[in-house]
């Protein structure tokens, strides 16, 4: 190969090998077929999730089509309806669900943001003695899923007498991990000097944490609320929860699904209603997650 | 770099150039970062009693028999040796969630890998719907019960429905609830599931590779793209790949809840059982704690060991 060094010794590549140099084999032909395969498992992806919203509009008598048809003729919007009126029919008005679980949604997620980029600064920025040995415990604590530690959770919560509370879904909620490990891994990356700067101006820690360091680290704390939002937006707290008042959503619409296929309408009615907010807020705010999870790495 | 405690020397003899290092006390090192662990406190609080507490008291309960009226009674090892020699069941649920944990464990984990590989290739705004694509049933979270409607086992079930008319099929599969196919279905569903936060993770991650990486690799004589990810690609993907390596364990020793929704709670003849909803079963029906807690154990256990087998094969490869 040419030798790129020139004779002053400094390294030219001339525009020919420039244009060369672009990509390893990229042909245009390699990429189509990449495509393709992508967009046939996308298919495979998204296909279930297009029938769903199809079905939800599908009047009964398209439902139970023999053989049955993908897509809907007169599309109606009798299933909400009925998914409203079933909802409602056990003693709570549907309202009260949606309620519920707005409120632990939305309570929720604001408090566990804060909680955990509040713990998370000192992991990020503090240099202080057992912060290495904390972060490696949360990183492993990940692993433990609220449904493997439910059992004793479920213990806890009870000696702690609130079951048939909000708490019961809320705190251990607060108690993960994951939002630690992601606001700390993006706030390492934030400038030292910035905080050395504040400091010498003589802001203390909270004010440094709250005024300067959380406004910089937003899509970390973005991406966070969306996973939150998400999480708890879909739970159900099955075990925790036995009060009709205190029901959350998931858990009485996932009732109805259950029931089996004569409920496809309002099964479809309902898992079209359930996936709608967490898909939104992940379109909105795509860039942000995508840049938030390229500090998540584990070093 | 650690956060030993500082060492501060005290100078007891000056005249004979002896330093004698005092360690600072306790009570200073705490003021001396208070606000660190005050900021620390709330989570800290939440933590130890929401997840330290509960996996504690789990090994130890597991030695003991609980009903939740009674005081525990230790029993020793009991639990333990009914689990291994006695119950059938749960020998059945760790074969199942050995086998679901390959498929949604690596197998997911490495077709996350792939896809989020050739997603990269292309222009932001197609990455963009093909990530929303591929994240998609993650996101939806808990309406994989959907798969009810297309399995189900009547012939108004989608796949059923469409075979018999094709004529491919005579009567209905019980894709559900016949222990030959119902396995396949739960396994079908998870890999479905399997592209999460990991899967991201590497979409992100792969886009923030530094690109005069490739170029001076392709100066420097790389010819294809095999060695391109072999030398350049993973080696610089090691954190993101430890990440996606700690969801996917996590989640893939943790399946039970789709597996009930969609083949029921127990499956026919437990052909769909795991570790989870044993657990989930003597803890929560028959409330025999002791037992439930010595299954969960064993569930933690089996988590470090994958955990710390995946940690040092992938520090490995870094390391190259």
């Amino acid at each position: 190969m040419k030798s790129i060094i020139n004779s002053k010794g400094q390294v030219k590549i001339s525009r020919r090998r420039m244009r060369k140099k672009k990509k390893l084999s990229r042909s245009f032909g390699g990429d189509a077929v990449i495509l393709v395969f992508l967009l046939v498992c996308g298919a495979f992806t998204v296909l279930p999730l297009i029938y769903t919203v199809v079905n939800a509009f599908k009047p009964l008598n398209e439902l139970f089509l023999f053989p049955p048809r993908f897509f809907v003729r007169h599309p109606t919007l009798d299933n909400f309806t009925t998914m409203m009126q079933l909802a409602g029919s056990m003693w709570v008005p549907f309202q009260r669900y949606l309620f519920n679980s707005l409120f632990i949604t939305i309570v929720g997620t604001v408090v566990y943001v804060l909680i955990a980029s509040l713990a998370a600064y000192p992991l990020a920025k503090h240099k202080f003695p057992g912060g290495m040995l904390y972060f490696q415990i949360i990183v492993s604590a990940i692993l433990f899923r609220p449904e493997v530690t439910g059992i004793t959770q479920y213990i806890i919560i009870s000696k702690l007498g609130m079951i048939n509370t909000y708490f019961a879904i809320l705190l251990p909620v607060f108690a993960g991990s994951f939002g630690v490990f992601l606001m700390r891994q993006f706030m390492v990356t934030f400038p030292d000097d910035s905080i050395e700067a504040a400091k010498i101006d003589g802001a203390g820690e909270y004010r440094i944490f709250w005024s300067i360091v959380m406004p910089a680290v937003k899509p970390g704390w973005l991406t966070l609320i969306i996973f939150t939002f998400q999480g708890l937006w879909n739970t159900t707290g099955v075990s925790y929860i036995y009060n009709e008042n205190m029901k959350v959503l998931p858990t009485v619409l996932g009732q109805i699904a259950t029931a089996g296929i004569a409920r496809a309408g309002a099964g479809s009615a309902v898992a079209l209603f359930l996936m709608i907010p967490p898909i939104v807020i992940f379109v909105i705010s795509q860039s942000s997650v995508i840049e938030t999870m390229s500090h998540t790495g584990l070093k | 770099m650690k956060g030993g405690t500082e060492l501060e020397p005290t100078i007891h003899e000056i005249n004979s150039n002896k330093i004698i290092f005092k360690k600072k006390s306790l009570l200073t090192i705490i003021k001396k970062n208070s606000a660190s662990y005050i900021m620390l406190a709330p989570y800290t609080i939440l933590f130890v009693i929401f997840i330290v507490i509960p996996v504690l008291s789990a090994v130890v309960l597991s030695f003991t028999y609980f009903n939740m009226l009674q005081v525990p009674k230790f029993i020793g090892f009991q639990n333990y040796i009914r689990l291994f020699i006695d119950d059938d069941i749960f020998l059945i649920a760790v074969r199942n969630t050995l086998i679901f944990a390959v498929i949604t464990g690596p197998v997911g984990y490495i077709l996350s890998f792939v896809f989020a590989w050739f997603i990269n290739e292309f222009r932001p705004k197609i990455r963009a719907i093909l990530t929303l694509i591929f994240y998609a049933p993650s996101l939806a979270g808990n309406v994989y019960f959907i798969w009810l409607y297309i399995f189900s086992g009547d012939s108004y079930g989608f796949i059923n429905g469409r075979l018999m008319s094709i004529g491919l099929l005579k009567d209905p599969i019980k894709w559900l609830t016949d222990p030959k196919y119902n396995f396949t279905v739960v396994v079908i569903v998870m890999l479905w599931l399997s592209m999460g936060a990991g899967f991201l993770a590497f979409v992100a991650g792969l886009q923030s590779i530094n690109k005069d990486l490739y170029e001076a690799a392709a100066i420097d004589g790389l010819r294809n793209r095999w060695q391109e990810l072999y030398y350049i690609t993973l080696p610089q993907m090691v954190p993101q790949l430890l990440f996606g390596a700690v969801m996917s364990i996590s989640a893939a020793f943790a399946v039970g809840a789709q597996s009930q929704a969609l083949t029921g709670f127990p499956s026919t003849d437990y052909s769909t059982h795991t570790i989870l909803l044993h657990m989930l079963d003597y803890g929560t029906i028959r409330f025999e704690m002791g037992y439930a807690s010595a299954i969960a154990v064993i569930l933690f256990a089996i988590m470090l060991i994958s955990w710390q087998v995946v940690n040092n094969l992938l520090k490995k490869i870094s390391n190259d």
